[in-house]
């Protein structure tokens, strides 16, 4: 094996409210839509995404918390029907989900070897959380494509934010090696909402969108100051300051999956697209997309050419070591 | 005894003890535990089981479980090794409506869920199973809002009563929370387990003692420093909702059953038993401003003088160490106060300085303690404030002054005057209001707030503060 691949990165944000919207047929409750610009988001990533012929999604979602470890799933398949405990009245959906059991295995071997307490779970009567599942359908309704959910370990931001980011750096690390080992083409999805202050009452439609905006203009900054950081490819500093984001905006990324997808993509300096954002009961989301593989080749590419001018011009003395590494595209 | 409640049980909601009691000593002694209440509730003439559990979290107001037979098999997400909990449990959904109407009518939001599946969550389960295995009792179970403070919770509790009373019912009360709720974070051998600290032991200890002494108000008041000391389970809101359904007073016979570590968190079964009739209390007020916290009890705080409270109870010895520093003709001048723990003067003078029994505290933002950062401030990239945050910089405020008070030997209680100073008055003042609502009660300190064109640096809220640490201060205070 080896030679596998991340071909993206996605910031894709869980709210139930996106897949009630939509009414898909494994989805009880029934909608009269609501929240386009964020489903629409979606649909452009989704796209963009499934035309890379995906092999994987791997999904960190905080919704499946653990205290002892990161825990993977280390069975082929699991049914059955999830319920979401906060909004049961938006999301009741049957899933049927493939697990690729042995990226899942990779992934908990190279984990160890970096240092941290991980965990196989092999119950069969397990039952996926609706942040997974929700993730996981907006990429792919089809749900064709095998999974592998990592759990949220709670327990380093016992300590502090800082310490929290730096754990969840070496998993992102752990999961980029084992991706590679594995042979396969990878889509990593950060299960993560941005600002995280959300509104305690709920209209009487769920979907009544005139009732539906940011909860306050301080938490929409934030917001954009992360943005922009993310549209500009400076993942570096992005993960600089989400210690002080998480305690400004309660944001969801304290939950880490956003620092274990950049560091798995290996701080890109290339900009990610944002594809759609908006607010669900007054939380930011945005769905971004680290086009990783195109990036990848565009850069390639740019530096060929930048090589021939350079040949062009002094006669083929192109120093290929001189070139600036450019962040880490990996 | 009459009344609403036979008797009230505080249980641990790990599932150790019920799926793998003989891998430890100690789990194997809290499902003993479990046994001996199990026993007691069995012999009761109650009509039902009302369990509240800091593992069921609602975010929009509370949730009621209205399914008449919810059933699943439950795997927990951390557990998952020990196996799966198959459920079928019988749901008294007369008395969950009674209950959602009540919580409605205090201005919360409620909601009966009835869905197939709906995850009833690992405490309920776990000592549902352990305490009513045939459904003798029909269960209730009402969800812990990860949001509410104390007034709140303290009414939703009370809210159960009230139920309780118009459906003519009593039940007994279960209240499903660990105590100190730090977990060992790495494998551990269970035949090792142990509590994850010395500090959090003694305070598991020292809440027992209140508790097994029947003086749950108590054991609610000091919830808060609890919870800072040794990260109590959900900040303490189990004992809160329990307090304000039993009517917040301390006439019970208590009794301790077990107290063991489950993974270094501290767990432990406790049960109240009412000394007189629990009955809703008569004007209870809704308005959170309205309800005084009261320190009813005198014992905790005699206790908290002993050697394992973290936090002084008075002043002096902080001080006078700081006068004879002064009276070796070095260091600061009399009674002055310089704590690490709060951001640095931004000119020459000390945080605080102690004149007589008052201590006056120089204006403080809510810079964070040895940086520039402001929390809740966005500026662009020519250094102007294009946005701030008056809640969070309020909080931050307010956390710096506790920081000040403390590092001189005094409490946020001792504050009998502050002057409040906003940048934007119209757009602040009512969120500033609500935060500071969180720290201080209508019968707190006085409170003086005006409008100023600017502060000297780019913060939207500055607090000037004075205690009073001489005799009786708190009582004064509150
Ligand atoms: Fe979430």
């Amino acid at each position: 094996m080896g030679e596998g691949k991340i071909i993206a990165g996605v910031l894709a944000p869980h709210p139930p409210h996106l897949v009630y919207a939509e009414n898909p047929p494994q989805n009880e409750p029934r909608s009269e839509g609501g929240w386009d610009a964020l489903r629409w988001g979606y649909e452009r990533c989704r796209k963009s995404v499934l035309a890379q012929k995906p092999d994987v999604f791997l999904v960190h979602s905080p919704h499946w918390m653990t205290v002892v470890g990161h825990h993977v799933l280390g069975l082929p398949r699991f049914q059955g029907l999830s319920v979401d405990p906060i909004f049961p009245h938006l999301f009741r959906f049957r899933y049927d989900v493939r697990v690729d059991v042995d990226l899942s295995l990779l992934i908990h071997e190279e984990g160890r070897k970096a240092g941290l307490t991980m965990k196989v779970m092999r119950n069969p009567d397990f039952r996926i959380d609706y942040g997974a599942i929700t993730s996981l359908y907006l990429m792919n309704p089809a749900f064709d494509v095998p999974m592998v959910s990592i759990s949220c370990n709670n327990s380093p931001y016992y300590f502090s934010n800082e310490v929290g980011q730096e754990e969840m750096k070496r998993l992102g690390e752990a999961t980029a090696e084992a991706i590679e080992r594995s042979g396969k083409r990878a889509v990593l999805l950060a299960s993560n909402s941005l600002s995280h202050r959300h509104f305690t009452t709920e209209p009487e439609i769920p979907e009544d969108m005139s009732h539906e905006h940011i909860y306050h203009h301080g938490q929409y900054l934030w917001d954009m100051q992360v943005l922009k950081l993310m549209r500009e490819g400076r993942s570096r500093e992005l993960i600089d300051i989400l210690p002080e984001f998480m305690d400004m905006a309660s944001a969801e990324v304290k939950a880490g999956a956003l620092t274990w997808m950049i560091s798995a993509l290996g701080f890109p300096a290339y900009p990610a697209e944002v594809h759609g954002y908006g607010s669900v009961i007054g939380t930011g989301n945005a769905v971004v997309e680290w086009a990783h593989e195109r990036m990848k080749n565009e850069r390639a590419h740019e530096r060929e050419e930048g090589r021939e001018r350079t040949r062009g011009r002094w006669g083929g003395q192109a120093d290929g070591a001189a070139e600036e590494r450019t962040g880490g595209v990996r | 005894m009459n009344g609403q409640v036979a008797a009230a049980y505080v249980v641990p909601g790990l599932p150790h003890p019920l799926l793998a009691p003989e891998a430890s000593p100690a789990w194997r002694k809290l499902r003993g535990a479990y046994a001996r209440v199990a026993a007691e509730i069995e012999a009761t003439d109650a009509d039902l089981i009302l369990y509240f559990s800091t593992q069921w979290l609602s975010v929009l107001g509370y949730l009621f479980q209205a399914d008449p037979e919810p059933g699943w098999t439950l795997v927990d997400h951390n557990w998952h090794e020990f196996g799966a909990m198959k459920y079928k449990m019988r749901v008294d959904t007369e008395f969950a409506s009674a209950y959602a109407r009540e919580v409605k009518a205090m201005g919360h939001y409620a909601r009966e869920v009835n869905y197939e599946g709906f995850p009833i969550d690992t405490g309920v389960v776990v000592a549902q199973a352990l305490l009513n295995p045939s459904n003798r009792f029909p269960a209730a179970m009402v969800s812990c809002n990860m949001y509410a403070e104390k007034q709140e919770t303290l009414s939703i509790g009370q809210a159960a009563v009230r139920a309780l009373e118009k459906t003519g019912k009593r039940a007994i009360v279960v209240c499903v929370t660990g105590l100190s709720n730090r977990f060992e974070v790495e494998e551990i051998d269970p035949l090792d387990d142990k509590l994850s600290s010395l500090k959090d032991d003694e305070w598991n200890r020292k809440i027992l003692e209140i508790l097994g002494e029947g003086r749950l108000e108590d054991v609610s008041e000091v919830m808060r420093e609890f919870s800072r000391q040794a990260n109590a389970d959900m900040g303490g809101r189990g004992i809160w909702w329990l307090n304000g359904l039993c009517g917040k007073h301390n006439d019970f016979s208590g009794r301790v059953f077990e107290y063991q570590p489950i993974w270094g968190t501290g767990a432990a079964l406790a049960g109240l038993y009412p000394k007189r009739a629990i009955r809703p209390v008569p004007g209870w007020v809704n308005d959170e401003a309205d309800l005084v916290e009261r320190f009813v009890g005198a014992g905790v705080k005699a206790k908290a003088s002993d050697s394992s409270a973290a936090r002084p109870v008075a002043g002096e010895a902080v001080i006078e160490n700081r006068r004879d520093e002064a009276s070796r003709g070095e260091g600061p001048p009399s009674g002055v106060v310089r704590a690490e723990k709060a951001p640095e003067p931004v000119g020459p003078y000390p945080h605080a300085r102690r004149v007589g029994d008052f201590l006056f505290l120089s204006g403080c933002g809510p810079r964070k303690p040895g940086t520039k950062i402001i929390p809740g401030v966005v500026i662009d990239a020519e250094g102007n404030v294009v946005a701030h945050d008056a809640e969070a910089q309020t909080r931050s405020v307010l956390e710096n002054i506790k920081a000040i008070l403390e590092e001189a030997g005094a409490a946020i209680e001792d504050v009998v005057d502050v002057q409040v100073f906003l940048t934007d008055m119209k757009r602040d003042f009512a969120i500033f209001n609500k935060v500071y609502g969180e720290y201080f009660t209508k019968s707190g300190p006085t409170r003086t707030t005006v409008e100023v064109g600017s502060l000297p640096t780019p913060i939207a809220v500055e607090l000037k503060v004075t205690a009073y640490l001489g005799p009786r201060s708190r009582a004064g205070a509150r």
